[in-house]
């Protein structure tokens, strides 16, 4: 019985973040908007594109090879996976033993793989420079993320986010320096694995801006809305992930029942909305950076994140 | 047992006059490599019963030294790396069945290749100092003939020369080691050392020789000079030889002596293992993204899993000397299961890289491309080779990185300040290295098997013959299973963490759904059957799903490329454009990579160049000066080649007056 309630919860929070993740992305659309005085798309506009692709033919180059008719597939289910072991309104998730933090994040480190390797498979300037870019970006942040999680593990004493977002609402955590420092890197790594402004802009289409975008130039229909779902549920997942580090509260316990439950939906709808705004607010009010300044913003991302790690380390109270 | 692996290994040993007969013949071949895949393959067998029925086999020859022997001994680690060292060699004798053919001089091929596999196992045999000597260099010599095979190739003797100078060295450092570990009475057998472990100041000295013997053949910066240069001058099959396995015989020797026979580790041991293990680790990354030469790359990112290797085994010598056994046994295994996971995935890829050079006769990577579509079968057996070793779930490399980190969670409660800052710094690398692993195998498959092809040889490639691609379908098939099922290596580690490390780990097949649980489950855990399961089932859902309800239909048309698709295939990205933002992040400060733009004045129809200087910084600092010391110190030596028949019985004289006087002042 207890395993069917808890099947129940996983399948349920697997189709809600895939259901939810275009939702956020059109809200922070829609909010970009509205601060520049635009009217926006409506907020289902994003269902609606995928929609749309779905139904569209793909256009494959001549020689597209096997690999990037898979990639799309692999990338999505990659993603997913990785967003439905992230906590959102509850802990305690059945399969979260299945893939503790680190794995999560080679997990999404997969799916990078495979979309660079996309990007190179028509052999055109464009899915090159994006796949090139793109790995330079990971090469620095993946280690950043690496070094946040030993950060909050060492704190938390585990890699297993259930146990560790159960550990953040408990009142023994406090404020402490090294969680300061992690939360900081952490928004850094979020922006640029999610290929925000200033690292890179999702809305351009500018040929030599663009990085996410240049490497899945050559993709259409179906397959497009695929990467586009999957680029949407990251978003979903950083969001989640951030909110079940740094803000657990309102996070429904795994014994919980209805009403607590309840609140966790509302406590999760809430802070995906104030995580969407304040992303929303950040890009509107900065401006792209140039490719080789990122390596430095990232690099500063890697440099807190170690130090939170040798803080912890060195001390046990920081 | 022990007899046993002793009679295979004199097999492998009559093959190698065997192989000088046959080498003209057209048997010669299948003979030999066949002879030497059910050979390697009873000693695996061999290695799996010892190491799972737990039991050590010895005994002693009337060889070598008269007043010791030869002893030979199986225990829990050398039945392990019996193991490692056979599956491989079974493997790449069945990749060399169809790859020989394509040999043009089987006779420097064909008598060596046996007996340097002969010259592995029975340093994995050997139980006393003399025989492991003998047997360490008789395995250099044999793969030293291997890289100058192709002797008429300039690079390739260059390659040899370096190789041998390094070998030479390295096995001094050994023997040094081993004459500090057997004292002044001379106990060289393996057993005698362990009854009696030197004193703390010859211990300390017996590591940093061991580290310096052993590292020098596994390729640990600063001493990886020679093995860019030797591996890839091999025919490849010996290159994933010499890559896959024979740098997992250093690594046992390194274990051997730093673990078994030089008594208790203090503190500080683990501190210059660990150094060298993530500088090397980081480089050697950094170096292969470097490289346009596909098998130099591979032989670089050799360097980089060597120093994951020692990253884990230096955490778990900082284990051991703190009293923590079961965090020793996770280290350990981390160690240990990154061993069987590189050689397994680096033989394939090594394998891969021969099937491309003899399909194109191509390794520079600026001349391959869009080999996906001639060689299918390759290609994809590569890609499964270079997800593995990018340490991505669900394959193998990915497992033995994981308990790595987690062993690196463990150690703050280790009771060192130095520990606990080096420690983060050379978690900081591994990440780094894991990442940048990555973005290189990124920039090979993308180059060699997707895009265009980028010359005429690429474009008429053929697949390779059936049985080559068998094996590296079997080498591809173990990198899944081990990535999957790990739980039960982690088991079968059991012996050799208790024999080496003082303890183990909890039994992983116990745990519900296979998962591998290092501590506790509330702790960490991963699952690499659930994510391979669930990775294809919601791939798969998703592919039935949209093409049932929403559209299933592709249509063919030329290449988008935003509206300039350009006929050449010289638009596309190249390797070296590939690497650049990596050059220009990493390389400056690393390499001092510089790049060099020249505009001809306007009016000019000149082409404009573009030119980008990588400098190797350890040659510079290290190998240069060194060299040319040696030059200056031999041309001021060599008035001792004309001296008189009197100074000549002097300098005898006084030699042996400074001995004595050595003797007298030894305590």
């Amino acid at each position: 019985m207890a395993l069917i309630h808890d099947l129940v919860f996983q399948g349920a929070q697997m189709l809600l973040v895939l259901a939810l993740a275009p939702l956020l992305t059109g809200f922070v659309r829609k909010v970009k908007a509205r601060l520049l005085r635009r009217r926006g798309p409506p907020l289902i506009q994003p269902y609606r594109d995928l929609a749309r692709l779905l139904r569209k033919d793909v256009v494959l180059a001549d020689n597209a090879s096997w690999l990037f008719r898979v990639v799309p597939y692999l990338v999505f289910a990659a993603v997913w996976i990785a967003a439905s072991l992230v906590p959102t309104f509850r802990t305690g998730l059945l399969f979260s033993w299945t893939a503790d933090l680190i794995a999560l994040i080679a997990l999404l480190g997969s799916a990078r793989f495979f979309l660079a390797l996309a990007g190179m498979d028509a052999g055109t300037g464009f899915g090159g420079i994006g796949a090139s870019r793109e790995v330079m970006i990971a090469s620095l942040a993946e280690p950043a993320m690496m070094m946040i999680v030993f950060a909050i593990a060492l704190i938390a004493g585990s890699t297993q986010l259930s146990t560790m977002a159960a550990f953040m609402n408990s009142p023994e955590v406090g404020l402490r320096v090294s969680l300061g420092l992690g939360l900081i890197a952490l928004v850094i790594v979020a922006i640029a694995e999610n290929a925000r402004i200033p690292v890179d802009n999702p809305a351009t289409h500018l040929e030599l801006t663009m990085v996410h975008e240049a490497m899945v130039l050559e993709y259409s229909g179906r397959h497009l809305a695929l990467i586009e779902l999957g680029a949407f549920l990251k978003l979903l997942l950083y969001v989640s992930l951030i909110a079940c580090l740094f803000a657990p509260w309102g996070l429904a316990p795994a014994t919980g029942g209805a009403e607590h439950i309840a609140i966790g939906v509302v406590a999760y709808a809430a802070k995906l909305a104030a995580c969407g705004f304040l992303l929303a607010l950040f890009e509107t009010a900065i401006a792209k950076m140039r490719v080789f300044r990122v390596p430095q913003f990232l690099g500063a991302a890697l440099m807190l994140a170690l130090l939170a790690t040798l803080l912890r380390f060195v001390s046990r109270s920081f | 047992m022990v007899i046993d692996s002793l009679i295979a290994v004199a097999a492998l040993l009559l093959l190698a006059p065997a192989g000088i007969a046959l080498a003209r013949s057209p048997l010669g071949r299948p003979a030999i490599y066949g002879a030497s895949l059910a050979l390697s393959l009873g000693l695996t067998a061999i290695g799996i019963v010892s190491l799972l029925g737990t039991h050590d086999s010895a005994a002693t020859l009337p060889l070598g030294l008269p007043w010791l022997g030869a002893r030979v001994r199986i225990d829990a680690l050398s039945a392990f790396f019996l193991i490692v060292v056979n599956a491989g060699a079974a493997a790449t004798s069945l990749f060399a069945f169809g790859y020989g053919r394509h040999e043009e001089a089987p006779a420097r091929v064909l008598p060596f290749y046996p007996a340097y596999l002969a010259g592995m196992n029975l340093v994995l045999l050997s139980a006393d100092a003399f025989s492991f000597l003998v047997s360490w260099e008789f395995m250099s010599l044999a793969s030293w003939a291997l890289v100058i095979a192709h002797h008429h190739v300039r690079e390739n003797l260059r390659a040899g020369y370096v190789y041998l100078l390094m070998a030479a060295f390295g096995t001094l450092a050994l023997m040094f080691a081993f004459g500090l570990l057997a004292g002044t009475d001379g106990h060289y057998a393996f057993a005698d050392m362990r009854a009696a472990p030197p004193s703390a100041a010859f211990a300390a000295v017996v590591l940093v020789l061991a580290l310096i013997g052993a590292g020098s053949k596994a390729g640990l910066v600063p001493l990886h000079a020679w093995l860019p240069l030797a591996h890839p001058a091999a025919p490849s099959h010996v290159s994933a030889l010499m890559s896959g396995v024979m740098t997992k015989v250093a690594i046992y020797g390194f274990i051997r002596i730093v673990f078994d026979l030089a008594g208790p580790p203090a503190w500080w041991w683990s501190m210059p293992v660990i150094t060298a293990g993530a500088v090397t680790a980081a480089m050697g990354v950094l170096y292969a993204l470097m490289q346009r030469d596909l098998k130099r790359v591979l032989a670089y990112s050799t360097i980089e899993n060597i120093g994951i290797v020692f990253v884990a085994l230096g955490l778990a010598l900082a284990f051991k000397a703190n009293a923590m056994p079961f965090a020793a046994a996770l280290a350990m295994t981390a160690a240990l299961l990154h061993v069987l996971n590189h050689s397994l995935f680096k033989s394939l890829l090594f394998c891969g890289a021969g099937a491309v050079l003899s399909a194109t006769g191509e390794r520079d990577l600026e001349k391959l491309g869009g080999l996906i579509h001639r060689m299918p079968q390759t290609a994809f057996v590569f890609l499964v080779g270079c997800v593995a070793i990018s340490a991505l779930p669900p394959l193998n490399g990915f497992v033995s990185e994981w308990l790595t980190f987690q062993a690196i969670l463990v150690s703050p409660q280790l009771a060192s300040w130095g520990l606990n800052l080096m420690i983060p710094a050379a978690g900081a690398l591994l990440a780094l290295s894991a990442a940048l692993a990555a973005a290189c195998f990124v920039r090979v498959y993308g180059t060699v098997f997707l895009g265009r092809p980028r010359s005429e040889a690429a474009r008429h490639a053929h697949e390779v013959e059936r049985v080559s691609v068998v094996a590296m379908g079997l080498l591809a098939a173990a990198c899944l299973l081990l990535g999957i099922l790990p739980g039960y290596a982690i088991d079968a580690l059991t012996p050799v963490t208790q024999l080496v490390a003082g303890g183990r780990m909890p039994v992983q097949a116990a745990e519900a759904w296979l998962s591998i649980v290092p501590i506790a489950e509330s702790r960490s855990s991963y699952n690499g059957l659930l994510v391979f399961v669930f990775m294809a089932a919601s791939g798969m859902i998703a592919a039935f799903t949209i093409h049932r309800l929403a559209s299933n239909r592709i249509r063919r048309s030329a290449i988008w490329d935003c509206g300039f698709p350009d006929a050449s295939p010289l638009t596309q990205y190249s390797a070296d454009g590939f690497a650049q933002p990596i050059r220009r992040v990493f390389g400056t400060v690393v390499f001092g990579a510089r790049e060099r733009g020249e505009m001809p004045p306007p009016g000019s129809t000149e082409p404009a160049r573009f030119s980008a200087t990588v400098r190797d910084p350890i040659w510079d600092a290290l190998y240069a000066p060194l060299a040319g010391l040696v030059a200056a110190t031999t041309q001021t030596l060599n008035i001792l080649q004309f001296l008189t028949i009197r100074r000549y019985l002097s300098l005898v004289f006084a030699a042996l007056v400074l001995l004595l006087l050595v003797l007298a002042a030894w305590p």
